[in-house]
């Protein structure tokens, strides 16, 4: 059975550490090029792999992510 | 590249937990605290015990635990929060008591109260962060800091003839027949996040049982105090401090776990 | 237990008392000239009575920091001891009174500096008046010069500490604390319900429930501007104790030339040298602190208007005087007279050195 997910990134508590890029086993998720309101590059999605296994939001010191999954 | 249609609560599973105030953390990025704050509140919301945990925080980094959950919450004395823990938890027995301690606090400063309250057996849970270095003020060597680390205060890296060996706190507290409970993990990974999450549950829950006292080290990394990025900092934590301080259960059920 | 006369030690009223007021923990630390509250505690067994909680800590710093967590969940936790353990427990005491944590603490003085001698003094004066730890704090401090006040000051202070969230210090020595005097015990008072803890102390970490935000207990606070206002907060409370609080016994004083101030045991040989003084028809009073902080001030300022001296009895080098000339203001002749290490004047010397320093 196959999942699709969608994390939802709080991205103005969102301190861009990076330790999520890592957890990634899809690959879904970067730091930005742009910064928010702390100056950090925060984390955003860059494709639709997100199967919302919710490893980075597992991994996230600033629980700043949400994790949201559908069977398909 | 977004499924947005994904995004309705009934699809939701996971999201930071309820027992955690909205207040931004003061941690450094990366920072090991975060992810152990927010798996503690999820144990206490998944055990339903919001209204009956009360938290003390030791000083150190994580002074300001009380800002970010959700319970009652005590700031102890440098080293102290044992000993307050003790008398929370004697006076008000129905309650989950737990310390959240680093290293300095735990195991220099307040090595006393931590070693007597183990002693003695209190049903508390201690939660004792170990990044090797004290962070708060600055990057000085910790008792758990590794033989040749460079901290503030061992520019030159630690010399065991100058400062001692590094001290596994979490071993000798092991041997105390008060501990009924002792091990030690990680939050670096999703799946050392998981065991630690699970450890701490069986740690609170331990507390109904009065047989003494529950204790998770958590090894961390502080990747502002080593100078690292919090990437190359977990990487440095598995090759350095895993070997000096192995992750696994070091007493289960009042029993040492045979290697 | 109900009303009775007992023959009892000063440290046994105290851990009686301490039972009797409706005290929820004792954590203490065994240290001479005090031991016997603790001993008395353990063989009296209250957790199988009121339910009171007595612990044996590993240090006086360990036994300060349970009666801070202890008394953060509001309840009434105490402890006690002499004179270098109060040092260890200065920590302690100032971030109970940074967090506004009502506790009771007693401490039986003994001769320093260092560890001293374990024989009674009087010079701990400064560090429970004037701090003892860091930082702009105030004990509130109750001076009992009987095995009777002992025991009265433990419920008086029970009533203070809560009035204030403050700590309040009763400071006493180890003569009071050993010796052995008639006293009335009262009538229990009963531990408070969990209802009257919550109503007594709605600040406290007693568990948050669904209706309230989380209690924090701390006494750390980054942003200067707040820790001002908070400082000027105590200031109002310590200013509070000063206009409503402050307790003091005054004899012989309506006619006196002369008066003695002295609290606790010099009080008790002052007693008798104001007596010898009176025989041989001088006339001299005694004013005798029983708050040294807040302390009698305005009183000591109106006999300074109308007497012609004071002599200061303390044991110790001499400390509270530095109170007293404040107060009087330099209207009058105040001298010191004290002894050290352990002594206790007798009142003929006493009545000499008011003789040859005051009356001359």
């Amino acid at each position: 059975m196959a999942f699709k997910g969608q994390i939802v990134i709080d991205t103005e508590r969102c301190k861009g550490c990076g330790v999520c890029l890592e957890a990634c086993p899809m690959h879904c998720i970067e730091l930005s090029k742009n910064v928010n309101g702390k100056g950090y590059n925060y984390t955003q999605t860059v494709n639709d792999n997100c199967i919302g296994c919710a490893s980075c939001a597992i991994v996230c010191p600033d629980g700043v992510i949400s994790v949201y999954k559908v069977k398909c | 590249m977004a499924n947005l249609d994904i995004v309705k609560p009934e699809n939701l599973v996971y999201q930071k937990s309820k027992v955690l105030t909205d207040a931004v953390m003061h941690y450094c990025p990366g920072c090991g605290h975060g992810t152990a704050h927010r798996i503690i509140a999820e144990v206490i919301e998944e055990l339903g015990i919001q209204d009956k945990t009360i938290g003390v925080s030791p000083v150190g980094c994580s002074v300001m635990a009380y800002n970010y959950f959700d319970v009652d919450f005590q700031e102890a004395a440098h080293g102290r929060a044992p000993a307050v823990a003790t008398a929370i938890k004697r006076l008000n027995p129905d309650c989950y008591v737990f310390t959240y301690q680093g290293d300095g606090d735990l195991a220099a400063i307040g090595t006393a109260e931590t070693i007597h309250a183990c002693n003695r057996g209190e049903n508390i849970t201690m939660v004792f962060v170990n990044n090797a270095i004290y962070g708060m003020t600055g990057g000085q060597m910790a008792p758990t800091t590794l033989l040749g680390m460079k901290t503030a205060t061992t520019p030159y890296g630690r010399d065991q003839k100058l400062n001692g060996w590094p001290f596994q706190v979490t071993e000798l507290l092991a041997q105390l027949p008060g501990t009924y409970y002792v091990t030690r993990q990680s939050v670096h990974t999703p799946a050392n996040v998981r065991k630690a999450k699970a450890a701490l549950k069986k740690a609170f829950e331990n507390q109904k049982l009065q047989k003494g006292v529950s204790f998770v080290e958590i090894v961390s990394s502080c990747n502002s105090g080593w100078k690292m990025t919090p990437v190359q900092a977990n990487k440095w934590m598995e090759e350095n401090m895993f070997p000096q301080y192995p992750l696994g259960d070091i007493k289960v059920d009042g029993e040492i776990v045979k290697k | 237990m109900a009303k009775e006369l007992k023959l009892m030690k000063g440290n046994e009223a105290i851990a009686r008392a301490m039972i009797a007021s409706g005290t929820d923990g004792y954590f203490g630390y065994p240290i001479t000239p005090q031991s016997e509250v603790m001993e008395t505690l353990m063989a009296e067994k209250p957790w199988e009575t009121t339910g009171m909680v007595v612990l044996q800590a590993e240090s006086e710093l360990a036994s300060i920091n349970m009666v801070y967590g202890g008394a953060a969940t509001g309840k009434k936790v105490a402890t006690s001891s002499s004179s270098p353990g109060i040092s260890l427990m200065a920590e302690g005491l100032t971030y109970l009174a940074g967090a506004e944590i009502p506790c009771v603490v007693m401490n039986a003085m003994r001769g320093g500096p260092g560890l001293g001698t374990i024989q009674p003094a009087q010079s701990d004066y400064f560090q429970s008046t004037k701090g003892g730890g860091h930082g702009d704090y105030q004990l509130y401090v109750l001076a009992p010069s009987s095995v009777q006040e002992m025991y009265d000051f433990v419920f008086d202070a029970w009533d203070i500490a809560f009035k204030y969230r403050n700590p309040v210090l009763i400071l006493t020595d180890g003569a009071i604390g050993q010796c052995m005097e008639k006293c009335y015990t009262r009538d229990y008072v009963p531990r408070w319900t969990e209802e009257e803890r919550r109503a007594k102390a709605p600040w406290g970490t007693w568990g948050k429930p669904a209706t309230r935000p989380h209690n924090i207990i701390t006494s750390l606070e980054l942003d200067s501007a707040r820790q001002e206002v908070f400082n000027q907060k105590l200031q109002k409370k310590y200013a509070q104790m000063k206009e409503e609080d402050v307790r003091f016994e005054a004899l012989n004083c309506d006619d006196a030339d002369y008066i003695f101030v002295a609290y606790g045991t010099s009080a008790r040989i002052c007693m008798k040298s104001m007596q010898l003084a009176r025989e041989k028809g001088l006339k001299v009073g005694l004013l005798r602190p029983i708050t040294l902080y807040p302390f009698p001030s305005k009183e000591i300022a109106k006999l300074a208007d109308k007497v012609k001296g004071m002599l200061c009895v303390e044991m110790s080098a001499g400390q509270m005087i530095e109170d007293v000339k404040l107060a009087a203001n330099c209207k009058i002749p105040i001298e010191h007279y004290g002894r050290f290490g352990g002594i206790i004047p007798t009142p003929e010397e006493v009545l000499e050195a008011m003789e040859n320093k005051i009356i001359k």
